[in-house]
């Protein structure tokens, strides 16, 4: 940072001594900026488009109603009518429930992960393969296949439970057990980046540490809260950040494998807010959803923001 | 003159690579000690801690792909049979065919070729450009524009789809209707943040002597960022290039608004599934996940490294 404010500094100065006449200086600046506003304008053009102006459409169409082609202002009638709606509570449980059971299992899984395959000396790369594999099958791929395995009849996961004598689940299709289904799935597909995040911020740890806390003394146990947590706290919690921030947006599990139900009890946030545009076609109040989703999630990017803020300062 | 300052910036584009090369990795003592694990328990446990990894990661990770693999072959009564088949016992490639034709793979395999590519070439000129606008050319109100775009970071993609999806619609000021075309999948994704600012940092770590020189050399900024730059950012292009295809390849509910009549593979895949008898299901999700796969097994270094660059060190 402080490097580049110097180069910084640096470069104003050369040009200002180069520009003997103001005129010519001022010409030639223009010309630079010009030059450079050229290199800038695709990008521009995209973000004005497809960011920038739909934040802002967002925000006024949910104040607004469109009836036969005719746009009302109706304040915050659109809120009102959301709300109203006991889907909308429901799906804002649902869409809690999948991110904490996410954030414990697709949280913890990597991590632990990570820290077993640290220690092994040999098949490493293979274990590596293995546990990024499923993020690159296509993710309806990923997720239908489990479509069978969770089946209540013949699923290969009754049949493993019955094989070892434990109480068989009925998976996706009972109104309990959906969503920590989904969290399965999810986690199976997905845990294989946070792994490979984990494994390569665990070799950035210096020996010495774990050296010395073997010397106090130290337990293995205690060797991974004393050293290695505090080590790659700021790795973790900028994942988990990401984490919430991306599961909190969940829809392609639940809308491939069951549908939001049953009985409603898989449909997310995001599920509710495409049903509203494209099965009811309201548009505004689904704007009004994305406007809540928008104000409730800005919290967890922002810290983000801030953590990887401070950790590229160090 | 202008050999010598040229064959000056050629050098220290060289040390520039020197310094960035670490030196080949020595024994780095992790949470147990190398001296435990060589004693004879240690070896033991370690031993058994290794094939119990192995057996799980094996099952977990490659059963579900080997039951996707051979489940094409089998008869659909087979599939469904309790206790699970392991191997089809008249082992037939209908289901795939089946699969190929009904599902039309082809195209949908082509559509996601062209998608993925698009936006990877949009994103490679647009983003470069910008990002070395932004670090080098350093226009007036550059920072100002360079926060915008970051605070777009900020914002979940799934809460902005309404507007987005209005929008391409009917573009704005020139009024396209940009749906059921793949401009509708490519420009979108230059509007990503999170490669400007990646881009932008690398670039930033350029030392701008080198920039100097090629500039007493006459060379203007475009030839400069082609000569001297994009040569060197060589392992920030991989990073940027890899995120670009997995994004497409992953997404799900952009496509499934913007392109229902030109789908992608994984769309492709979901609207099918119900239609289809179980084994030809099975095979469409192999053939739809084999060339992943096969990338993933060749460049598997590249993508792996590439996507944990992008994470930690950004």
């Amino acid at each position: 940072m402080a490097y580049a404010l110097a180069t910084e500094r640096l470069h104003d100065g050369t040009e200002r001594s180069a520009g003997r006449s103001s005129w010519k200086s001022l010409r030639r600046a223009a010309g630079r900026n010009l030059r450079a506003h050229a290199f800038l304008f695709g990008a521009l053009v995209c973000f004005a488009l497809f960011t920038w102006y739909p934040m802002i459409r967002e925000i006024i169409m949910s104040f607004q109603r469109v009836h036969r082609g005719q746009t009302t202002w109706v304040g915050l009638g659109n809120y009102r009518q959301i709300t109203a709606d006991p889907e909308f509570w429901q799906a804002w449980r649902n869409t809690l429930e999948f991110t904490a059971l996410a954030l414990v299992f697709g949280f913890a899984a990597p991590f632990a992960v990570a820290i077993v395959v640290n220690e092994f000396r040999h098949a490493r790369g293979y274990l590596r393969i293995l546990v990024y594999l499923p993020v690159m099958l296509p993710p309806v791929a990923g997720i239908l296949l489990f479509k069978y395995f969770m089946d209540p009849g013949f699923g290969l996961f009754n049949q493993a439970l019955h094989f070892l004598h434990l109480p068989r689940s009925q998976w996706l299709a009972s109104k309990s057990s959906s969503m920590p289904s989904l969290v399965v799935v999810s986690t199976w597909s997905n845990m294989g980046t946070a792994t490979l995040v984990y494994l390569a911020a665990l070799q950035g740890i210096p020996g010495d540490l774990y050296e010395a806390a073997e010397l106090d003394g130290c337990s293995v146990l205690q060797r991974i809260r004393h050293v290695t947590v505090p080590q790659t706290r700021l790795i973790l919690s900028l994942m988990a950040m990401l984490q919430i921030v991306a599961t909190m947006q969940m829809f392609t599990e639940a809308f491939v494998l069951t549908g939001g139900g049953p009985e409603g009890s898989t449909t997310t946030v995001v599920y509710l807010l495409y049903n509203y545009a494209f099965s009811y076609n309201k548009f505004n109040t689904a704007a009004a959803l994305g406007v809540i989703m928008l104000l409730v999630l800005a919290i967890f990017s922002a810290i983000y923001v801030v953590l990887e803020r401070r950790g590229s300062e160090d | 003159m202008a050999q010598q300052s040229f064959t000056r910036a050629l050098d220290a584009r060289n040390r520039f690579h020197a310094q960035r090369i670490k030196p080949a990795d020595t024994y780095q003592r992790t949470l147990i000690s190398r001296t435990q694990l060589n004693t004879p328990r240690g070896k033991r446990l370690y031993w058994t801690a290794l094939t119990i990894a192995l057996v799980l990661a094996t099952l977990v990770f490659i059963g579900p792909l080997f039951w996707m693999a051979t489940g094409g072959f089998k008869t659909s009564q087979e599939l469904v049979r309790n206790p699970p088949v392991v191997l089809p016992s008249h082992p037939s490639t209908h289901a795939f065919s089946l699969a190929w034709n009904r599902l039309g793979m082809a195209q949908l395999l082509w559509n996601t070729v062209v998608y993925a590519g698009g936006a990877l070439a949009f994103q490679l000129i647009f983003c470069v450009a910008a990002a070395y606008s932004l670090s080098k050319l350093r226009p007036i109100f550059g920072n100002w524009i360079l926060g915008l775009m970051l605070a777009s970071m900020m914002i979940p993609a799934a809460a902005l789809v309404i507007p987005q999806y209005l929008t391409v619609l009917d573009l704005p000021l020139v009024h396209w209707n940009l749906q059921n075309t793949p401009w509708v999948i490519w420009l979108p994704t230059v509007a990503n943040a999170f490669n400007v600012f990646l881009l932008k940092r690398f670039f930033d770590s350029i030392p701008n002597d080198l920039l100097d020189a090629a500039a007493v050399d006459g060379a203007g900024p475009l030839r400069t960022l082609w000569r001297i730059v994009l040569p060197m950012s060589r392992p920030i292009l991989g990073v940027i290039s890899i995120f670009a295809i997995v994004a497409v390849w992953k997404d799900f509910l952009w496509p499934l608004i913007t392109v229902p009549a030109h789908e992608t593979l994984n769309v492709g895949v979901n609207t099918a599934a119900t239609s289809m008898p179980d084994n030809a299901l099975i095979g469409g999700l192999f053939l739809a996940s084999v060339p992943t796969i096969v990338l993933f097994l060749i460049f598997q270094r590249n993508i792996m490294s590439g996507l944990t660059a992008g994470a930690v060190k950004g």
